[in-house]
């Protein structure tokens, strides 16, 4: 049998061909590296970028998904060997070693160039003048209070103040019944406590443990704050076994009705929910120093979003990174991750459906988002320094004072 | 047959054992050497991994960490948890070999006794840690039956008190290491021929001369054998460490791996933390050549 190709099948193929080829080389193949794929419901990530894609012919997104720890590392040899992908998902604990590494765009050119609106971001995280990273989703961390507790401890109202918080402490402290009134995990296998746990207490009173871009740990804002936590340790308010508890033990702590009081992530909310559908508890701001009035700072955790320098696609990243702070897309987005947004237009749907995500919802507008640690230089390196100084303060091998001064000797050092 | 040829062929069964072994040594070369030169070469760069083109550092690294108080805080910590895991690895590991070797305990209790004592082999090192920090928690159950006994007034913080954390994930290692010993010595146990004890008997030998004058002798290859590997080994254990205490508090569970390890992910200084690394290879090369050595004596 023979086979015979006819000239107008030959000519069909060929054309066929060059189209495939002309639209393969037309396609620009975005790489987008984060953390936020396996922590978001299956499949809801793909779906969005679905979406950017057939609003941006012509622009494919490859998602490479892992978790926190394998991204962070992935990020930093990506950065020091040049192959970082296009559009990557950022901590603001590691921007300031990757712009040191020259490794991120800076966002300020393309804002301009594009007309973007800066007013619609909550947060533009900068180094050295170069708009380096956007918060796509916060996860803001107010005070959880166990509601059962504080009735039996005689607690009517939640504490405001610093005083007030050390009183309810003491009141739902209960030591003979496993029971105390907050909980401290310092480990230091995770020093996020220090970070979460007590520089949260600076921030709420719009103050800073920084100055002129310097660490300033020997004023005032922070020696209050240490002498605060030593005396809510001194009380004996504080769950036993701080110096390795980590912020999951917290939370079961919580959980167990063991502790009254904790300063924990707004992402745990469903968490608890699901470990103890009985516990009753609110949310409240994170207690202020005697007098302040001011707004107040509220420590976050965020997904945040850069864009390589080594990118060729800088263009098309851009655009990206627009369509993920865009209001409507946000809200989608922080939506499914339980978190709040990086466009202040957008409204996540859970707000109004959700008492406590509601409440802390008013929180958050009410503040404004407070994390010194972003942009700082190796932020957990300074966070380890801070907990080990905070753990001889709290075993009384020195003063607050004492503390601030080693972690402020420690920390200039890495600047 | 010409002299070419006579050499090409002598050439040919000098080169074939070296062709036979060619893909081991180049699994070998791949995965143990090229990662070791790559750090010992990264010890003396500066901003080794993290920039593109890193200078030469010269010791300055090494230099660097023999000047840091932790580190040698942590070399101290290292040789502590590595001795005393060590010697009781070994004492408690022939205890229960001569409990599970002896005669006078019932078949089935013995068999019984040998599931469990072998428990411990069983569970991966992150499995441990999470029962011991549960066991030693402040509210957990060790502290819970102490007080009980009367043995402890108030409860001890044994992971977060910088007075008991070290012995505490020290206990826990000789835990979880003791089998090795224990069936090692029990497998040795068994080969020495029991003609040795019949004669100590006709001797008129008491059981503790037979156990230092025949048992502990005969034993001697393997112990030896065993605590060096052992030593070798606990050395380098990290994920107990790191899960029950991640070095702390303060710095009094901080051994060389979790110093070398925060290094390189919290510090993110790779050049440092390779120093420190080869230190780390530099203690257990010196161990390995020992045991090397006397392996050969042998």
């Amino acid at each position: 049998m023979t086979f015979r190709i006819k000239p107008a099948m030959l000519k069909m193929a060929a054309a066929a061909w060059l189209l495939g080829a002309t639209s393969a080389m037309a396609d620009t193949t975005l790489e987008f590296t984060q953390w936020w794929e396996p922590e978001l419901p299956a499949g809801s990530l793909r779906k969005i970028m679905d979406e950017f894609e057939a609003a941006n012919p012509g622009i494919k997104v490859t998602l490479v998904s892992g978790p926190y720890a394998t991204t962070r590392d992935q990020i930093s040899v990506g950065a020091a060997t040049g192959t970082l992908s296009d559009v990557v998902g950022l901590d603001g604990a590691w921007v300031n070693n990757l712009n040191a590494q020259g490794a991120l765009s800076d966002m300020n050119p393309m804002m301009d160039a594009s007309k973007f609106d800066k007013a619609q971001v909550a947060d533009i995280i900068k180094v050295d003048g170069k708009a380096v990273m956007f918060p796509v989703a916060s996860f803001v961390y107010p005070v959880f209070v166990n509601l059962d507790l504080a009735a039996q401890a005689g607690v009517t109202k939640l504490p405001s103040t610093r005083a007030e918080f050390l009183e309810a402490a003491k009141k739902m402290t209960h030591a003979d019944k496993n029971q105390y009134g907050w909980v401290l995990p310092l480990s230091l296998q995770t020093p996020s406590g220090v970070q979460n746990d007590m520089m949260s207490w600076v921030w709420a009173s719009g103050q800073s443990m920084m100055e002129n871009g310097k660490p300033a740990l020997e004023g005032k804002p922070v020696v209050d704050m240490l002498t605060f936590v030593k005396s809510l340790n001194d009380a004996g308010t504080i769950s036993p076994g701080i110096a390795t508890k980590t912020e999951q033990e917290k939370v079961e702590e919580f959980v167990n009705d063991r502790v009254g009081m904790m300063v924990d992530s707004l992402a745990h909310v469903n968490l608890i929910r699901k470990r103890n559908p009985k516990l009753n508890f609110d949310i409240i701001p994170v207690p202020v120093v005697e007098g302040y009035t001011g707004k107040r700072g509220l420590p976050y955790a965020s997904w945040g979003i850069g864009i390589s320098a080594s990118s060729k696609h800088q263009e098309e990243a851009w655009k990206l990174v627009q369509y993920l702070m865009s209001e409507k897309v946000n809200a989608k987005l922080v939506s499914l991750a339980n978190a709040f947004p990086g466009n202040v237009n957008a409204k996540p749907d859970f707000v109004t459906s959700d008492k406590a995500f509601g409440k802390a919802f008013e929180i958050f507008k009410s503040g404004y988002l407070a994390n010194e640690f972003t942009g700082l230089p190796v932020a957990e390196d300074l966070m380890t320094m801070f907990d080990v100084e905070a753990q001889k303060m709290l075993a009384g091998e020195q003063s607050p004072e004492q503390a601030a001064a080693a972690a402020q000797k420690g920390w200039m050092a890495k600047f | 047959m010409t002299r070419q040829k006579r050499s090409r062929s002598r050439l040919k069964r000098a080169v074939a054992p070296y062709l036979y072994l060619s893909p081991s040594l180049v699994i070998i070369g791949l995965l143990m050497l090229l990662p070791m030169v790559t750090v010992i070469g990264y010890s003396f760069q500066n901003s080794a991994v993290l920039r593109r083109d890193p200078s030469f550092a010269g010791l300055k690294h090494y230099q660097a960490i023999f000047a840091d108080p932790v580190f040698w805080a942590s070399l101290g910590h290292t040789l502590y948890f590595t001795c005393m895991s060590v010697v009781f690895h070994m004492t408690i590991g022939m205890i229960f070999a001569l409990m599970l070797n002896s005669d006078r305990i019932n078949p089935i209790l013995r068999n019984i006794l040998r599931v469990l004592y072998i428990l411990p082999w069983l569970f991966t090192a992150v499995i441990i840690a999470v029962i011991w920090r549960l066991l030693l928690e402040p509210n957990g159950v060790v502290n819970s039956v102490l007080i009980q006994l009367g043995i402890i007034g108030s409860k001890i913080e044994w992971f977060s008190s910088p007075e008991t954390a070290l012995h505490a994930v020290t206990f826990a290692n000789i835990w979880a290491g003791y089998p090795l010993f224990m069936v090692s010595l029990l497998a040795g146990l068994q080969g020495i021929p029991k003609d040795f004890y019949e004669a100590a008997d006709i001797d008129g030998a008491k059981a503790y001369q037979k156990l230092i004058f025949i048992t502990i002798p005969q034993l001697m290859p393997i112990i030896i054998s065993i605590s060096l590997l052992d030593f070798i080994w606990t050395m380098q254990v990290f994920p107990l460490i790191w899960i029950t205490t991640g070095g702390g508090p303060i710095y009094s569970t901080e051994v060389l791996s979790t110093y070398t390890y925060k290094l390189a992910f919290s510090s993110y200084n790779l050049s440092q933390a390779s120093a420190s690394a080869v230190v780390i290879l530099l203690i257990s090369l010196g161990l390995t050549l020992f045991y090397i050595r006397y392996q050969k004596a042998r």
